[in-house]
C-alpha cells in the first residue's frame, strides 16, 4: 500500500429534482489519496462543497461493500467505472491518474427517473419482482429442508443467477435500456430449482409483462449488460429467460 | 416500573409450545381489521411484514432505502446456524442453545435462547422452500460449515453471500404480499417519532426523504426492526445509513434500552488507512484457521514484514493462549491486537494493525490449497488495499461490528411500551454480552417469521380495537416536535460539517467505551459528550432545506441522536463494573490480565429508562440459569 496524491477534474451531473433541468458542473479536487474509494472521493468533494456554501452532490450508497446495490453512477461512460466486476463503492482511486477528468452521471433510463443529481428511482425493479419473482409459499408448512435434494450443479448455477444486487448497471449500460439481465437473474434462479417449477410459466409471462410495462427497452444482444454487471451475471441467463418465456407463451392455458 | 419478562412456566423445552397454546388468537376474519406498522425491511422486518400479511393482517412497511432489498442484513457473509444435526456430529437444539448462552457469557435469557435454537430448524426449511440457493453436497443434500464458538458443523451458507440470499428470500415473500395488496410498502421514509396514546404504541411519524414531507401513520401495533447502532462509533462494518434514530425515539417515548454498552468488536477487519475513511470492511474470521497473527517484537520496528527475521517476531496469541492459539474467540483476539498496538508494536502506516500471515500455511499446504480456501477473500482484500496476501502478510485490526444491546423486550418481543414490538438487532434479547458467528441471521428470521406473528395476536386480542386516526393530540404533537427538530437542524449554519462531529464522537467512544474500559476513561467520555453536543447545536453546518431530498439533513438528524445516545452507552458501561463478553472492564481482571466476570453483582440485564434532562434510571432484570451450569471461559 503506497498511497499517492492525485489531482482531478470532475464533471458531475447536477439536477435539483425530477422536474428540474440538469447540467454538468465542473469541480477540481486536489491531493486525493489513491487509497480512497470512489465514494470516499465524493465524500471529500461534498465536504469541500459544503464548507464553501454549495450544495453537496446527492448520491445513493449504503453498505460500501459492493453488496447492497444502492450505489452506482456512470463514470466516463461506464456504469460503476472502469474496473470489471466492481461496484462504484469498491472502485479505488488508484485506478486513476493525476490530471484525469472524470465525467460522473446518473444511471440513465426511461424507467429510472432522476431523483436528484446521481440518485435515480429504481422502484421499477421492485415492481418486476412483485409480478412473480418469488415462490408462493407461506410460513409454516415447509417440509424438512433435506427432503428435496437439488443437484450441486443446479444449486451453483441458481446461485450464480441469484447474485444480482439490483443496482441497475445493466440497464444503464444497455443502448435500449433493457432490464433483461435483471429479470433473467430471478427467472433463471427459480427455473433451475424445483421449488420454482409450479409457477414457472406464470412467472416468465408476468415478469416480462411487468418489465415492458415499466418502460424498459428490448434486448438486441449487445452484451453491454454482462460487461457492466458488477456481479458478472452471464447473458446465458437471458437465454434461459427466453426459453422460459417462449415455452410459457406457446403452451397456452 | 417493574420489568416482567413474561417467561412462560413449565420445562424449558416446552415453554414456547405451551405459550403459543395459551396465547389468545384472532380469527382470520378479524385479522384483516387490524393494521400493523413494520419499520425496517431487513431480515427481521421483511420476514415479519410478509408473515403478518400472510396471516391476514394489513401491514404498512417502512424503509429508509429506495427498496426493501437494500437493508444491511444483505452484507452478512458467513452463514446461518441451525440445529439440524444433518452432519450426525452430535448437534441438537440443546447444544445450539448451550453454545449461544455460553458464547454470550451468561448474560442472555435462557427461555429466549432456547426458543431461538428450536426455531432455527424451521427457518432453514422455510428458506429452502422459498428457493434460497444454499450450498449443496454432490448428492444434493445441504452443506454445512463450522464456525467460531462451536464444535459441530451447523452453519448453512450460500457462498459468502448468505445474508444477501436470505434477505432476498424474505424480500420475495414481501414482494408477493405487496402485489396481493396486503402490504403497503412505503420506501424512502425515515421514522422520526413513535406515537404513544394512553400508554400504547399507536403509530409513527416519518419523513418522506424524497419530498421532505412529514407523515403520520396509525396502526394497532408497531413493530420496530431497525437494526443496530454500531455507527455511533463512526467507523464500523455497518452500512453508512444504519442508525439508532428509530430505537432512540422509542426510548425517549418510554421504551427501556437494555445493555447499550454491549458492542461486538470483530478482530479481522481491514485497518483504517486515512482520515477520509468512511467505513471498515470485515474479513471473515475463518482466515484465522490458517493465518498466524504477529507483530514485531520491538516497539517501533518499521521494517517491512519480510525483512523482520523469525526471531524478532512476536506471535502473541500463540504464546499467550497455547491451547487455542490464533483461534481464540473474537473478543480475546480483538483485545490483544489493541494491547499490542497500544505498546507501539502496531504495523502499517498508522501503527494500528497487526499481521495475519499465511506464509507458513502456503509452505505447508501449497498455494493452490490456500487459494481455493480463501481466494475470494484475498481478492476482496487486494481490491481495497492493492496488496496480495499470498505475497505479503495481511494487515488486520478490530472494528465495531454488531450491537448486542437494544430495546428491552419481554418473551413476546414486546418492549416496555405495550403495542411496541422490537425484532432483530434492534432488540437486546438473545446474544447476551457477545454474539456467536452465524447467529444474527438466525435471530432476525426467528423473530420475524415465527415469534412476532405468534405473539402479536395475544396483544391485539387483549385491547379494544380502535378506529385508526392520526388526528389525535398525541399525533399532532409528535408531528409538530418532528417538524421542530427538522427546523432546528436546517437552521444550523455553522462552520463544521456533521461528519466532523460524528468522527470526534466516534473516536471518543472508541478510546473510552470500546474493547477495554475503565472508570476514569468513561467519566472523561461522559464529561466530553455534552460538550460535543453543545458545539454541534451551535456550530454544525447543514445545507439546503427540509422540503427536499437532503442527505446532509438526514445525516445531521442521525448524528444529533448519536450525540445523546452515546451518553446512555457510557452510563451503562460505567454501571457494569465487570468484564464480560466483548468487554474488558480494566478494574475487573484476573492476575493474568484476563476478563473477570462478576456473577454475584452483574448477572442481570441493565434496562435504562429515559428521564428527560435527568440521568436515565436503571432497572435490573435478574438472569436465572436453571438449565445450564454457569461457568467461566478460559482459552489458555
Amino acid at each position: 500500500m503506497s498511497a499517492e496524491k492525485i489531482n482531478l477534474t470532475l464533471k458531475v451531473w447536477r439536477q435539483k429534482n425530477s422536474e428540474a433541468a440538469g447540467a454538468l458542473a465542473t469541480y477540481t479536487l486536489r491531493d486525493i489519496s489513491t487509497d480512497m474509494s470512489f465514494l470516499e472521493m465524493l465524500d471529500v468533494l461534498n465536504e469541500q462543497l459544503l464548507l464553501t456554501g454549495e450544495e453537496p452532490v446527492a448520491f445513493d450508497h449504503d453498505c460500501r461493500e459492493g453488496i447492497c446495490g444502492m450505489c452506482g453512477a456512470v463514470v466516463n461512460g461506464r456504469p460503476h467505472g472502469p474496473e470489471r466486476e466492481t461496484t462504484l463503492c469498491q472502485l479505488h482511486m488508484r485506478h486513476f491518474k493525476s490530471g484525469d477528468t472524470l465525467v460522473i452521471e446518473p444511471f440513465r433510463a426511461r424507467a429510472f427517473r432522476v431523483v436528484r443529481d446521481l440518485v435515480v428511482d429504481r422502484t421499477a425493479f421492485d415492481a418486476i419482482i412483485q409480478a412473480g419473482g418469488y415462490v408462493s409459499v407461506n410460513v409454516g408448512g415447509a417440509p424438512d429442508a433435506n427432503a428435496l435434494p437439488i443437484s450441486q450443479k443446479n444449486a451453483e448455477q441458481a446461485m450464480d443467477a441469484a447474485a444480482c444486487i439490483g443496482c441497475g448497471a445493466c440497464v444503464a449500460a444497455c443502448p435500449n435500456a433493457a432490464a433483461m439481465l435483471f429479470v433473467s437473474g430471478k427467472v433463471s434462479q427459480l427455473a433451475l430449482l424445483p421449488q420454482g417449477h409450479p409457477e414457472r410459466r406464470e412467472r416468465a409471462l408476468n415478469m416480462v409483462k411487468a418489465m415492458d410495462g415499466q418502460g424498459f427497452g428490448n434486448c438486441t444482444n449487445e452484451r453491454e449488460c454482462e460487461a457492466a454487471c458488477p456481479k458478472a451475471i452471464s447473458i446465458r441467463h437471458i437465454a434461459r429467460l427466453n426459453r422460459e418465456y417462449l415455452k410459457a407463451a406457446l403452451s397456452g392455458d | 416500573m417493574k420489568l416482567d419478562a413474561n417467561i412462560p412456566p413449565g420445562p424449558l423445552a416446552e415453554k414456547w409450545q405451551q405459550h403459543c397454546f395459551s396465547s389468545r388468537l384472532i380469527t382470520p376474519a378479524n385479522k384483516r381489521k387490524y393494521t400493523i406498522i413494520v419499520v425496517g425491511s431487513g431480515l427481521a422486518g421483511a420476514s415479519a411484514a410478509a408473515s403478518l400479511a400472510e396471516l391476514g393482517y394489513k401491514v404498512n412497511c417502512f424503509t429508509m432505502h429506495d427498496s426493501p432489498r437494500r437493508a444491511h442484513s444483505i452484507a452478512a457473509q458467513g452463514g446461518i446456524n441451525a440445529a439440524k444435526n444433518y452432519q450426525n456430529d452430535g448437534d441438537s437444539v440443546y447444544r445450539l442453545f448451550y453454545d449461544t448462552i455460553k458464547g454470550g457469557d451468561f448474560r442472555a435469557r435462557e427461555a429466549n435462547v432456547y426458543r431461538l435454537a428450536q426455531l432455527s430448524n424451521n427457518i432453514i426449511d422455510q428458506c429452502v422452500a422459498q428457493g434460497v440457493p444454499f450450498a449443496r453436497e454432490y448428492g444434493g443434500q445441504l452443506a454445512n460449515r463450522s464456525f467460531g464458538g462451536a464444535q459441530v458443523s451447523r452453519t448453512f451458507y450460500a457462498r459468502g453471500q448468505t445474508g444477501q440470499q436470505l434477505l432476498l428470500g424474505a424480500y420475495s415473500s414481501l414482494a408477493r404480499q405487496i402485489k396481493r395488496g396486503r402490504v403497503t410498502m412505503l420506501a424512502r421514509r425515515e421514522m422520526l417519532d413513535l406515537v404513544v396514546e394512553e400508554g400504547r404504541a399507536t403509530g409513527i411519524v416519518v419523513r418522506n426523504l424524497i419530498t421532505g414531507e412529514l407523515e403520520s401513520h396509525a396502526g394497532h401495533a408497531v413493530v420496530l426492526a431497525t437494526g443496530g447502532y454500531g455507527n455511533v462509533f463512526y467507523l464500523s462494518t455497518n452500512a453508512m445509513g444504519s442508525n439508532v434514530t428509530a430505537a432512540f425515539r422509542a426510548y425517549k417515548r418510554g421504551a427501556c434500552f437494555a445493555n447499550p454498552c454491549f458492542v461486538q468488536i470483530h478482530p479481522t477487519c481491514i485497518p483504517v488507512h486515512g482520515d477520509y475513511q468512511s467505513k471498515l470492511t470485515l474479513m471473515s474470521e475463518s482466515l484465522r484457521n490458517d493465518g498466524r497473527v504477529w507483530v514485531p517484537a520491538t516497539p517501533g520496528d518499521k521494517r517491512p514484514p519480510h525483512q523482520i527475521p523469525e526471531a524478532e517476531r512476536h506471535y502473541y496469541l500463540e504464546e499467550k493462549y497455547p491451547s487455542f492459539g490464533n483461534l481464540v474467540p473474537r473478543d480475546v483476539a480483538s483485545r490483544n491486537a489493541k494491547e499490542q498496538c497500544d505498546r507501539g508494536k502496531g504495523v502499517g502506516a498508522t501503527g494500528l494493525a497487526v499481521y495475519l500471515d499465511f506464509s507458513e500455511a502456503i509452505r505447508r499446504d501449497g498455494s493452490e490449497t490456500i487459494t481455493r480456501k480463501y481466494g475470494n477473500l484475498f481478492q476482496m482484500y487486494e481490491k481495497i488495499t492493492a496488496s496480495d496476501p499470498m505475497a505479503t502478510p495481511m494487515m488486520i485490526y478490530p472494528a465495531v461490528h454488531y450491537t448486542m444491546g437494544g430495546l428491552w423486550v419481554d418473551y413476546n418481543l414486546m418492549s416496555t411500551i405495550p403495542g411496541l414490538f422490537v425484532l432483530g438487532e434492534a432488540n437486546f434479547s438473545d446474544h447476551g454480552a457477545n454474539r456467536l458467528g452465524a447467529s444474527a441471521l438466525m435471530q432476525g428470521l426467528a423473530d420475524g417469521y415465527f415469534v412476532v406473528p405468534a405473539t402479536i395476536a395475544h396483544y391485539l386480542a387483549q385491547c379494544p380495537r380502535q378506529p385508526l386516526s392520526t388526528a389525535s393530540d398525541a399525533f399532532v404533537a409528535a408531528q409538530r416536535e418532528a417538524e421542530g427538530f427538522i427546523r432546528r437542524l436546517v437552521a444550523l449554519k455553522g462552520r463544521r460539517s456533521v461528519d466532523d462531529f460524528h468522527k470526534e464522537l466516534g473516536r471518543l467512544l472508541w478510546d473510552h467505551c470500546g474493547m477495554a474500559r475503565n472508570q476514569q476513561g468513561l467519566e472523561k467520555a461522559l464529561a466530553r459528550i455534552p460538550e460535543i453536543r453543545a458545539e454541534f447545536w451551535e456550530n454544525a453546518l447543514v445545507s439546503g432545506s427540509g422540503a427536499e431530498f437532503n442527505q446532509t439533513l438526514e445525516k445531521a438528524g442521525r448524528v444529533a441522536d448519536y450525540l445523546e445516545f452515546a451518553e446512555l452507552m457510557v452510563h451503562d458501561a460505567l454501571a457494569r463494573r465487570e468484564s464480560c463478553g466483548c468487554h474488558l472492564r480494566e478494574e475487573s481482571q484476573t492476575a493474568e490480565h484476563e476478563a473477570l466476570r462478576d456473577d454475584a453483582r452483574y448477572s442481570h440485564v441493565a434496562a435504562w429508562q429515559y428521564q428527560g434532562e435527568a440521568e436515565p434510571l436503571l432497572h435490573k432484570e435478574p438472569l436465572a440459569f436453571a438449565d445450564v451450569e454457569v461457568s467461566s471461559r478460559s482459552y489458555k
